[in-house]
């Protein structure tokens, strides 16, 4: 291996790798605060990436369908938990929330969509697009079940999995598309070919994380939303609505995933079912990591994404299932550190 | 309609069958026996034991990938390629859970999907195993000159597995093993506390589900002829899981039941949709995810309770005469020393929760271990019951030094406890609850639960757990479920789960806290009748009302240290227990 081969391949790993961080950081937040294995993680990245390719190509991407559909039917369950509570004091929230984002974002991009908007405007689409979808799936989807176990949220998940997976194939076609990239410049630094959208992919996450960081830090919701991952029933005995909490990790997720697939959209060609794999390898980062920390957690990811890096040049058949065997060490280092007996915690109804 | 009936009713179904349906829906038969072998694996596994796996499909591919390549490129019979092709699952399955089964929550889940790409992409690139296209060609299964080469022909043999596998996992759960078993999820503390070694517990399980897939699996190879990496993706994990989520992840029939409806629905979904839409091949998905969310949302459950509250009426349990009563321990000789705490402390980082506390108990006696909220009593507790490690001293039981002992080799000893928050298993009768308290006095394992030879003990056991149930005064409620009692009854299933254990010693820990007045004389008028029939007993509490007539010595613990031993007469009148409890002047006005 040379060494401009070498450090292509870390360039390579470290941009992967920090996609990998932010998804990580997303299913990190939904699980503590949700316990909601949040598989459909993927799909933001997926829909993201796609949307945003058909919006350069001047198509309308099917996805807004998916948004008026959901929109309605939360708005639906929204408004029948309400008739029955006789609460409706949530009432401007849900119209905001369910009825006029996702009608209004549909619009927005039907009408702006063929007449190819610039490159930021196309991004903002993206964004206002998937981000919608967050508290729609935690509000059709999760939000009856949240007393439910660990178990019956993950099955929930795997079925909103399908919905999606399925839907993207009817909205994207079974062809993978690639966005032109935001920027294609390059650098020459010595030996080192560094492209923009690398460095943008890594000032991006950097960002994200950073805003994250004073989101948990500094605010209220933020500290609210830790205080939930690290014991409900107190946090609820404070006066945080598990409701809100949920919504909000959710929103964050698909911020976080949206990104993601801006990202990765002008790097790698994204099929309609890319992102149950870019999901999954975020949780083997989250592992890598110890799943104890944030910071952690980010290390993990970027060790998997030169990891893998480094298998697809070295025995690239292999690639995929070295990058999941590599949990493998950490897990035999946390058994054989864990003395506790394990129980799960029996919810209360 | 009685459970029995509703068996037998299967079992005719089953046998009519192969006369009465073509041979498409046979298959289609065969696959849910294959579903139901694997889904019955997880019923045992996540839904009781409370191990979520997505990997079991991984298990069904190492044994059908191992009988592929010894049958076709060794021609080895297939009866020895299932022998080899179990060993390998299980060896599998042995080092699998010993890296994760000790891990908290998440880790399990994602690693199981993760173990499970790892190995679906290693057999779709490894040369011997035919990479992505598999393995062809595989040999029919014969019994003896009589070769199983269609789907109708293997029917009996798939159904005949998954019948016996259903049966031995409804024995295994009605056991000494299984009471043990079903206490995993929630109360695998407790289950500690009773003798229960729960890390090998939860990997007998594990590898039992895996051997099961791992049949399931080579039925199905030598069912289709043909292996191939698809199926024995993540997405067929997941479905099994669906399966036994679907169907009641709690039950043995459960399995059945998603198996069936899972199979069926997806086969119907195939035709129905692309008729109903006019498009083939993008919305069966569609439908079939929001068909399983509406059922999540409808029957969190699964549909198997939901079935058997509408067809099924309970019957009453049998307790069969047992024929000898279980052995009892000698009981130490009054006066002398049973329990002796020396300099024990105990820190939490900077906290120091006991500090050098020494007391002793002797056989025959009661001892109250008293003191105001926030004393150490509980982590005194938590300390001689090997919950927590000593940070120093010494505690001796019965001449044996505790400190390295785990709560399972403590409870060996003949040391038994109570929990402060009633640690019982909810939906398990109150019977099952207590006998789980003699765990330690019987010896039947897994085979012989399942192969029914473990009667003549578990109807010992049973009576043991009814004599104790009568004691405490709740023979009445000896079938009810051990959820659906009051606190106050509750606590007297948790003494005599204790009781059950034959103990040297019992520890109680704040028995009366929370309960009600007249709950409180019932706890009462218990503990002066085991008083009489010369129990032991070491009594945690912070009501000093309660222990007054009660006990024979009392020890008062404040901030850690103890402040006091002597009478209850004398402890009464001892000024710095007064203060303790109820203050001086100065430090209220402060």
């Amino acid at each position: 291996m040379s060494v401009d081969i070498f450090l292509w391949l870390v360039q390579d790993g470290i941009t992967n790798g920090a996609i990998y961080a932010l998804l990580a950081l997303a299913l990190l937040l939904v699980f503590s605060v949700t316990r909601v294995i949040f598989v459909p993680q993927g799909e933001f990245i997926s829909f993201a990436a796609l949307s945003l390719a058909l919006l350069q190509n001047g198509q309308t991407p099917g996805l807004i369908f998916l948004l008026m559909g959901g929109g309605l039917l939360a708005f639906a369950m929204e408004a029948w938990t309400a008739y029955r509570q006789g609460d409706w004091r949530n009432w401007p929230v849900s119209v905001l929330l369910y009825l006029v984002w996702p009608m209004g974002m549909a619009g927005l991009v039907m009408w702006l969509a063929p007449t190819k908007p610039g490159l930021w405007s196309q991004v903002g689409l993206v964004l206002g697009m998937v981000v919608c979808l967050g508290p729609i799936l935690y509000r059709t989807a999760y939000q009856p079940l949240a007393k439910a176990s660990v178990l019956v949220l993950f099955i929930a998940s795997m079925a909103v999995h399908y919905i999606l997976t399925g839907l993207g194939l009817v909205f994207f076609g079974g062809e993978g598309l690639r966005s032109e990239p935001l920027s294609d410049a390059r650098f020459q630094w010595g030996v080192l070919n560094i492209s923009a959208q690398s460095l943008l992919v890594i000032a991006a996450s950097v960002l994200a994380m950073l805003i994250l960081w004073l989101f948990f830090d500094r605010s209220l919701y933020g500290k609210a939303l830790r205080a939930t991952a690290i014991n409900r029933l107190g946090a609820r005995l404070v006066g945080i609505r598990t409701e809100l909490a949920g919504m909000i990790s959710f929103t964050l997720a698909a911020l976080l995933g949206a990104l993601s697939g801006l990202l990765i959209a002008p790097i790698t060609t994204i099929y309609y079912d890319t992102g149950f794999l870019f999901g999954l390898k975020g949780f083997v980062g989250a592992i890598l990591g110890g799943m104890a920390s944030y910071p952690l957690a980010v290390v993990g990811a970027l060790v998997l994404g030169l990891l893998e890096a480094g298998a697809s040049f070295a025995a690239s058949q292999f690639k995929e299932s070295l990058v999941f065997s590599i949990i493998i060490p950490p897990l035999i280092w946390l058994s054989l550190r864990s003395r506790h007996v394990e129980q799960e915690e029996e919810e209360e109804s | 309609m009685n459970p029995r009936l509703a068996v037998i009713g299967f079992v005719l179904a089953l046998l009519v069958a192969p006369w009465v349906l073509s041979p498409f829906h046979i298959e289609l038969m065969n696959y849910i026996g294959l579903g139901t072998l694997i889904a019955l694996g997880l019923v045992l596994l996540t839904g009781v034991a409370g191990v979520m796996s997505f990997g079991q499909q991984v298990f069904a591919g190492v044994a059908a990938y191992t009988t592929a390549v010894l049958c076709s490129q060794w021609q080895i019979s297939p009866w020895l390629g299932l022998v080899v092709g179990l060993i390998l699952v299980a060896v599998l399955a042995l080092f699998l859970g010993s890296i994760t089964l000790r891990l908290s929550g998440h880790y399990l889940p994602i690693s199981t999907i993760a173990w499970g790409l790892s190995i679906y992409f290693l057999f779709g690139n490894l040369d011997f195993l035919g990479k992505h296209t598999g393995l062809s060609d595989l040999p029919a299964l014969s019994l003896w000159e009589w070769r199983l080469d269609t789907g109708v022909k293997l029917y009996g043999l798939i159904w005949l597995f998954t019948l016996a596998a259903l049966v031995a996992a409804v024995n295994l759960l009605d056991s000494r093993l299984g009471r043990a078993i079903r206490a995993l999820r929630f109360r695998a503390v407790m289950a500690e506390s009773c003798g229960v070694n729960t890390a090998q517990l939860k990997s007998l399980v594990f590898v039992y589900a895996a051997l099961l897939a791992g049949l399931s699996g080579w039925l199905y190879a030598h069912f289709l002829r043909f292996v191939s990496p698809g199926a024995f993706a993540v997405h067929a994990g997941i479905e099994y899981l669906f399966m036994a989520v679907i169907g009641g992840a709690g039950q043995v029939w459960g399995a059945v039941v998603g198996a069936s409806v899972l199979t069926v629905l997806k086969e119907w979904l195939k035709d129905v949709v692309p008729a109903a839409l006019g498009i083939s091949g993008n919305f069966e998905i569609v439908v079939f995810g929001v068909l399983m969310m509406v059922l999540l949302h409808r029957a969190p459950t699964g549909l198997a309770p939901i079935l058997a509250r509408i067809f099924l009426q309970p019957t009453p349990r049998q307790i069969t005469q047992p024929r000898h009563a279980l052995t009892r321990r000698e009981q130490p000789q009054p006066g002398g020393k049973l329990l002796q705490v020396r300099g024990v402390r105990k820190e939490f980082g900077g906290l120091v929760a006991v500090q050098d506390v020494d007391f002793n108990l002797c056989a025959g006696d009661i001892l109250g271990l008293i003191g105001p909220n926030g004393a150490g009593k509980s982590t005194t507790f938590n300390l001689i019951t090997g919950v927590a490690p000593l940070t120093r001293g010494e505690i001796q039981f019965c001449g044996h030094a505790l400190s390295h002992l785990n709560s399972r080799d403590i409870a060996k000893l003949g040391m038994a406890r109570t929990f402060q928050h009633v640690n019982l298993v909810g939906n398990m009768s109150v019977l099952d609850n207590v006998a789980l308290g003699a765990h330690l006095r019987g010896s039947s394992g897994s085979v012989r639960a399942m192969l029914r030879t473990d009667r003549d003990e578990e109807a010992s056991l049973l009576q043991e757990a009814m004599q104790q149930i009568e004691r405490v005064g709740l023979r009445a409620q000896a079938h009810h479920l051990a959820g659906s009692l009051p606190l106050g009854k509750q606590r007297l299933v948790e003494i005599a789960r204790a009781l059950a254990a034959d103990p040297v010693l019992l520890l109680l820990d704040e028995p009366a806290a929370g309960l009600r007045h007249a709950e409180k004389q019932d706890l009462s008028r218990l503990l002066r009748q085991l008083r009489d029939d010369h129990l032991s007993i070491l009594l945690v509490e912070h009501d000093m009302e309660f222990v007054m007539g009660l006990v024979d010595r009392l020890v008062v613990m404040d901030f850690g240290e103890k402040i006091a031993e002597g009478t209850p007469a004398d402890i009464q009148t001892n000024p710095l227990v007064i203060e303790a409890y109820l203050g001086t002047g100065t430090e209220d006005s402060a």
